[in-house]
């Protein structure tokens, strides 16, 4: 039963008024047409899905219906940081 | 039937209960006598009852173990009729007048059970995993051996009627949530009520105090309860904490989040009497404090199921707590200090103690000369080892063993008793810890597991962390508060001499003879797991601890194995030469107690399942008959019969209404989304795939939008308001998706338009009519703008007035006929619809449903997305090409997609007309297109049915359908087998059945 | 093959307990890891050990080891509602199920152990008109591929189910169903204990504590895995480690297109026996069953976020306790013993991935989502031939990575469900 720093409203709030919205950090390619066709369906569908830290994006559905991302560990579930979109995450999993 | 014992075993004196108040109560049909403030479990016992259920496999009488949570064989059938609930514990039923109560199992009585007697002779045909291992043969016989292994199936009954309750659920914040309220909850959350946080504490039981409920200790020189009841006011006073009894908090989820359930009034019968029943509160804590004390352990001795071998701390908590000593000649059998207790309880209230028999060889200290003192005596370095008794308890085996506690080292003897008192050590309650994910640890120095790491804000006070002494508990307690708040400091407890000499760790109690072949001894009680069953599942290679768990069906109880986990993995451990540790435990899930369906459900039953939208027409559709259907959450008019009307025949008049004259629909649950911003047009350009660049303020345009996946997602028709400002339209069902669809494009990968998106679905009401004598009818109600065909043209919309209402009329049509929707701010929608009913009155104008919209729109050939498509179709395969811009500068939502092999094929499912061969026919909606009328199956499928209707303006029956290649197929001839065994012929041709030059909607 | 020593019968029951069930042979052997295997299989669940069966079976590739990390088992095989049926949309899709039904008629004899399957039938309940179209389509799709399917209307429901509420004045009120009254349910550790005892007959090494830390590749091609017990080398590596996919294909540097979530289901207490049958509803959320111990065994909803922590959120329990008391209100007053959570690979189109990878040598069983158990002895079955002979068996072709690449996907959304 996650809860969930939005960083637009700046409050904690309880799961159930975020969706998930997946990996984060997915750029559409900027000329799809260039693409082969396994580079387009990697983009489409292919996901890294790790056990541990994860880059995620929420969305704020029933509250101020912003996008952001969470880094979040998805073994033991601890959130470690929440951050606008556009934002880079500090919480990588790699030694600094 | 009256047969009013008298309360045997009630003491004269003492205990929590109220002699004044007695109740009267009815088990298996006699009636009984307790007291205010009993249990049902000791209202039994005070009666001197035995036998109160029959075990699940081999059907033995079993009697009350133990005296709260953990008990595991006082299953009842609760109440009767409506009201009965199945497999309430006794132990944790609190006593109140006219309460009925039976036993779940047992033919023809709990007292003489046919049953056991067919498990004393197929018992031994019946070893762990025996199932596995028969009914095999031949293979049609299983579903018969099932029905008669069902019979044995369950406990109690659900009741055969709907709930007469209701529930509900409080979501709660606290900065310390305090679980449990014995010494180390009451410690912890007094400590932290006086720093000001806000605290909740919640108890299972039905008061505040925990085992000092049972004791007769003291604290800081007052008597415990003294203590408890000074503590209990204190916080009670307190605004900022809540104290919530009878709650049991049964889940610990991430992010300390709890979920208690309190049990408002079940004490007082079966039914609330107003309000509900039972509420669960949803609990956010910042932090939490674990205080939720320790279980006693039985020992797995032969024949310890009898009916009279009980915890030794129950016995105690019986006779200080209700006023009741479950038996006459006891044996206490001990591993440790904890049977000294109860053996001077037991003697205190003036019954015999035959013997404690402890299993150290060297026991001593304050209890022990206590013991002594009393007179009682004491076997040390001795066991009970066996049980015997038909029904119950009435001898006790008793035989030295050695100090490795493996093995009988003399001669036995029998002694003559009716309770056997049962202290093995104690359990942690580690349960809720494990719900996050954390493994517990075994601790060698008190024998049992405790918490293990985790990654919950969680703090841990008293017997949870294997400190069982009072003042331990209080100590922690205090520290524990005092460390969640902050405080630097922490209360000070004083409490008498508690020292103890040290346990043994003992589970599994020898026998003469080997396991396998004395008598059952008894692990987990609910599920008859025995010593024998976990040694056979081991020698069988079952030795992961789960494979056990699986395998002999150790702690799936009801109970989830409070008393029988624990010596269970102690058994396997040394079954297989391995320490408890490496064994390791299966790991505990919620619920700590059972929880009643009804409460987890709440208030989202009913007509609350999920909120049901309704239009600001609704009402008028309701009087005028309406048949509503639902479409996502709305409820939608499907269709108006009139009179004896069937279906058809309305949807029959409706559609030749509009064909003819005109008809009304309620149009206003299609999504409506008003984009806003200098690059709404760039916006409109990347999500739909035609062109939006130049569209000019005053005109609509259809769109049709894509996942990336090349697939169709939603469409509808987008009016230009102005350069900057856009109202998109969506599907009913789709609109919630296509608004979070369009912000997370606009937010995540192009934030460089600036675009403002606002759902205004529920701002508006639409009145969409069509027909011929439309534009007649709009002239009547509006006269400020110009409504000719040359001035008001096909796909614009213009602001107006319209029955003296400011509205947004816009020419556009889903039946191909003149059609205009009239868009109002919802509060005039009713109104507005009832303004133009009435003036479209003399050109008959009719209100249709979805049902005669769909009729309407398929003559036309026009999708509807989710029922002629699937999210398998391209717009190619939909045969919209035209709407697929080839030339945009952004490559829009999805067009990559179109390139890929498989969606760029000739040979895919397209959407094309279905005409049936016999035109009476309508070919049902699914039926599966096959090119051949011989079945054969299997059969190789072209596609299917989507939409299929009777024409009543064409007077034959159309449909559309998928089908491989359709488009190159136009004039053949496709069959679609049913399952009456009928196969129907159609032709396959355009989608477009009716005016296909569109000459009626441009009008 | 079995060897009538070890059979199991009422014989040998009867024989064990004139010695008190003291000579009961081991169900399997413990082995220890040989330096190399033909063919390893990752990954001890249901799946898995169905795989190695059949490869020693049908393929008679007898050198295998299946290599598990905890026991066997002990993932998706142990958390599931146990449901079995193969009413799918698609060809694809319900032809590899129905391939699986069919093996689960006669599984218990051909393992000699009662696995307990039990065909007591499989309703779909529909709630709104597109709900009954669906149903219709994927019924006509079904009988013409030669599967048990019907379409029921709701006094039929009720007929079958007396006890589910057939008012037409709920919030959204059954209006048919479909039936599929050859599926049901089955005993499912005893599946995966079956195909264990089965495979280790036929000489494969089944290897519990045995976790899989990197899989060896060597110039394009597979030479064996590094495990917590050391390298052990293999010319063919086969993974089916659902609820981990992705995390061993990353071993092989190979991305897949899967997501870990969390999918829940809880029982009741043990009640005297009320449904004989299974009911799922996709619109109102629910599954349910009576297991022969008499828990309503539910099925619960997925949870939104990846998760592989095999517990999820309450509120997901909470909703599908609400529908459960919606369609059975006479189930207000039972009680909710225990809940928990298993961990599903979820596919874009909710349809399995069996297949060769870009590595040689190295095979891919995953994504089968919310619906693997009913697919154990079918997808062991194709995934044995899809190893031994590299080379998709004919009914798993179509189920190959590359589908996500030229877009021939296979959307079983709508008849997948979710929890089941």
């Amino acid at each position: 039963m996650l809860h969930i720093y939005c960083p637009y409203c700046e409050e904690m709030r309880e799961e159930e008024e975020f969706s998930y919205s997946g990996e984060a950090h997915i750029v559409r390619p900027k000329d799809p047409k260039s693409l082969t066709d396994d580079e387009w369906g990697d983009y489409l569908f292919f996901r890294t899905n790790p056990r541990g830290l994860h880059h995620e994006m929420w969305h704020h559905s029933a509250g101020c219906r912003r996008y952001f991302n969470v880094t979040r560990d998805t073994s033991t579930y601890r959130i470690y940081e929440t951050y606008k979109i556009g934002e880079k995450p500090i919480v990588t999993g790699e030694k600094s | 039937m009256t047969n009013r014992l008298d309360q045997c075993n009630r003491m004269a004196e003492g205990g929590r209960i109220d002699r004044s108040q007695p109740l009267t109560f009815t088990w298996n049909g006699k009636d009984y006598q307790g007291y205010q403030g009993d249990t049902l479990a000791s209202a039994m016992l005070a009666n001197g009852i035995k036998v109160v259920g029959r075990s699940f496999k081999y059907a033995r009488p079993r009697g009350i173990l133990g005296h709260g949570a953990e008990e595991a064989n006082a299953l009842m059938q609760l109440g009767e009729g409506k009201e009965t609930i199945p497999n309430p514990r006794a132990t944790q039923i609190e006593l109140f007048a006219g309460l009925t109560a039976k036993a779940t199992n047992g033919w023809p009585s709990v007292d003489f059970d046919l049953m056991h007697w067919l498990g004393k002779l197929g018992g031994k045909m019946m070893p762990v995993g025996f199932y596995y291992k028969t009914f095999m043969w031949p293979e049609k016989m299983w579903m018969t051996y099932e029905k008669f292994i069902r019979k044995a199936a369950g406990f109690g009954h659900a009741s055969a009627h709907p709930d007469p309750d209701i529930y509900d659920k409080l979501n709660q914040h606290c900065d310390v949530m305090v679980v449990g309220a014995g010494p180390a909850g009451l410690a912890a959350a007094l400590e932290a009520g006086r720093s000001g946080k806000r605290v909740i504490i919640a108890d299972e039981q039905n008061e505040f105090g925990g085992s000092l409920l049972a004791t007769k200790e003291s604290i800081n020189g007052q008597s415990a309860i003294t203590w408890v009841e000074q503590v209990t006011a204190e916080l009670a006073a307190m605004d900022n904490v809540q104290c919530l009894s009878r709650t049991c908090v049964f889940g610990y989820f991430d992010h300390n989040f709890l979920a208690a359930l309190e049990r408002r009034t079940d004490h007082q019968g079966m039914t609330a009497t107003s309000g509900s029943r039972q509420r669960i509160h949803r609990i956010r804590a910042h932090k939490v404090v674990l205080a939720t004390g320790a279980i006693e352990r039985p020992l797995v001795f032969a024949n310890n199921d009898l009916p009279g071998v009980m915890l030794s701390s129950s016995v105690a908590t019986y006779i200080n707590r209700y006023g009741v000593v479950p038996g006459n000649r006891c044996v206490v059998m001990t591993t440790n200090d904890s049977g000294y207790q109860t053996a001077l309880d037991i003697n205190g209230a003036g019954r015999t103690v035959v013997a404690i028999v402890d299993t150290r060889q060297q026991p001593s200290g304050r209890l022990f000369e206590a013991a002594q003192a009393a007179g009682i005596t004491i076997k040390t370095g001795h066991a009970v080892i066996e049980a015997r008794g038909s029904n119950q308890v009435s001898n006790a085996l008793i035989a030295p063993i050695d100090a490795s506690g493996e093995n009988v080292t003399g001669e036995t003897v029998t002694v003559s008793c009716d309770l056997i008192a049962v202290a093995g050590g104690w359990s942690p309650v580690v349960h809720l810890t494990c719900h996050t994910g954390s493994r517990p640890k075994w601790d060698e120095t008190i024998a049992g597991f405790v918490p293990g790491d985790s990654d919950q804000d969680q703090y841990l006070a008293g017997a949870i962390t294997g400190e069982y002494t009072t003042l331990g508990a209080l100590q922690a307690g205090a520290k524990m508060g005092a460390l969640v708040t902050a405080s630097e400091t922490s209360t000070s407890y004083a409490c008498e001499d508690e020292s103890v000499c040290p346990p043994q760790a003992l589970y599994l109690v020898p026998h003469t003879k080997s396991v396998s072949r004395a008598p059952k001894q008894f692990v987990d009680f609910q599920n008859d797991v025995t010593a024998a069953g976990i040694a056979l599942a081991n020698r069988e290679g079952f030795e992961s601890i789960e494979h056990v768990k699986r395998y002999t069906a150790l702690g799936f109880g009801t109970d989830q194995g409070k008393t029988g986990n624990i010596n269970g993995m102690a058994i396997t451990a040394k079954n297989l030469g391995k320490t408890i540790a490496e064994t390791g435990t299966t790991i505990f899930r919620p619920a700590y107690t059972p929880v009643t369906f009804g409460a987890l459900g709440g208030r989202d039953i009913g007509e609350l399942l999920d909120p049901a939208r309704h239009t600001a027409m609704h009402v008028w559709h309701q009087q005028h008959g309406a048949e509503f259907e639902n479409v996502g959450q709305w409820k939608r008019p499907w269709y108006y019969p009139k009179g004896n009307e069937t279906m058809q025949e309305a949807v029959n008049r409706e559609c030749l209404a509009v064909r003819n004259s005109v008809g009304m629909l309620d149009a206003s649950t299609l999504g409506k989304i008003d984009i806003q911003g200098p690059d709404a047009r760039e916006f409109l350009n990347r999500v739909y795939t035609n062109a939006w660049s130049k569209l000019a303020p005053g005109k609509c345009r259809y769109g049709l939008m894509l996942k990336e996946d090349g697939m169709v997602f939603d469409d509808g028709v987008t009016a230009c308001i102005d350069d900057n400002h856009f109202l998109m339209t969506t599907t009913s069902g789709g609109a919630a998706g296509v608004l979070s669809w369009l912000e997370l494009w606009l937010q995540t990968e192009w934030p460089e338009l600036e675009v403002y998106l606002t759902s205004v679905t529920d701002h508006w009401a639409t009145c969409s009519f069509s027909g011929p004598n439309a534009r007649n009818l709009l002239a009547k109600l509006c006269d400020d703008i110009d409504l000719s065909a040359e001035a008001f043209k096909f796909m614009d919309w213009r602001n107006a007035t319209v029955a003296g209402v400011k509205a947004r009329i816009f020419r556009i049509s889903f039946t191909g006929e003149l059609a205009f929707e009239v868009n109002v701010p919802a509060n005039k929608g009713l109104y507005m619809w009832q303004q133009i009913m009435a003036a479209g009155e003399e050109f008959g104008i009719t209100p249709y449903g979805t049902e005669s919209m769909h009729v309407l729109r398929a003559e036309k050939g026009y999708i509807i997305v989710g029922q002629d498509t699937d999210g398998s179709l391209t717009p190619q395969d939909c045969g919209m090409d035209w709407i697929v811009a080839k030339n945009k500068d952004f490559s829009f939502l999805g067009q990559r997609s179109f390139s890929r092999p498989d969606t760029s094929r000739e040979d895919r499912k397209h959407l094309v007309g279905l005409k049936p061969k016999d035109p009476t026919v309508v070919i049902p909606e699914g039926a599966q297109i096959v090119p051949h009328a011989e079945v054969t199956i299997p059969m190789p499928m072209l596609g299917h049915v989507t939409s299929s209707y009777w024409s009543a303006c064409l007077g034959h029956g159309i449909a559309l359908g998928t089908v491989k290649s359709g488009n190159h197929r136009m004039g053949e001839t496709v069959y679609c087998p049913l399952a009456d065994g009928r196969v129907l012929a159609a032709e396959i041709c355009s989608p477009v059945f009716y005016d296909p030059q569109g000459e009626r909607h441009h009008d | 093959m079995v060897d009538p020593m070890t059979k199991y019968s009422g014989f040998s029951l009867f024989k064990h307990a004139l010695k008190h069930h003291e000579d009961w042979q081991k169900t399997w052997r413990s082995p220890r890891p040989k330096k190399s295997y033909d063919v390893i299989i990752v990954g001890g669940g249901g799946h898995g050990l169905a795989t190695a069966y059949y490869l020693a079976k049908e393929h008679g590739i007898t050198n295998v080891a299946v290599l598990e990390k905890g026991y066997l088992g002990g993932g998706n095989t142990a958390r599931n509602t146990t449901i079995v049926r193969s009413n799918y949309l698609w060809d694809e899709s319900s032809k590899l199920y129905d391939h699986a039904l069919d093996l689960w008629y006669g599984l218990s004899q051909e393992l000699n152990y009662n696995v307990m399957f039990s065909s007591r039938g499989v309703l779909n309940l529909g709630h709104n008109l597109q709900d009954m179209r669906d149903i219709e389509r994927r019924v006509n799709a079904n009988r013409l591929n030669g599967i048990d399917a019907a379409v029921l209307n709701t006094q039929e429901v009720k007929e079958i189910v007396p006890i589910i509420n057939d008012s037409a004045d709920i919030r959204y009120p059954i209006l048919g169903a479909s039936w599929q009254k050859t599926g049901g349910v089955a005993r499912h550790d005893a599946v995966a204990w079956g195909f264990a005892r089965g495979a280790d007959q036929l000489g494969v090494d089944l290897i519990q504590q045995c976790e899989v830390t990197d899989i060896v590749v060597e110039q394009g091609a597979v030479t064996g895995v590094q495990t917590n017990q050391g390298f052990i080398g293999a010319k063919k590596v086969g993974c089916v480690t659902a609820g981990n996919s992705g995390v061993v294909a990353a071993m092989a540097d190979i991305r897949l297109p899967v997501e870990s979530h969390p999918l829940q289901a809880l029982v009741s207490e043990p009640i005297k026996p009320i449904i004989d049958t299974v009911v799922m509803s996709n619109a109102v959320h629910a599954y349910v069953s009576q297991s022969d111990k008499g828990d309503l065994v539910i099925g619960a909803g997925i949870d939104a976020y990846n998760g592989y922590g095999q517990r999820g959120s309450m509120h997901i329990i909470e909703h599908t306790l609400s529908a459960i008391c919606e369609l059975f209100p006479m189930f207000s007053r039972v009680r909710m013993n225990r809940t928990w959570g298993g961990i599903v690979d979820t596919c874009p189109d909710a349809c399995p991935i069996i297949s060769k990878t870009s590595v040689n040598g190295l095979y891919f069983n995953c994504g089968w989502g919310t619906g693997g158990f009913k697919a154990t002895p079918g997808s062991g079955h194709v995934f044995a031939h899809t190893v031994a002979h590299d080379d998709p068996h004919p009914l798993a072709a179509p189920f190959s990575i590359d589908r996500f690449n030229t877009g021939h996907l296979i959307d079983e959304h709508g008849a997948a469900g979710v929890a089941h």
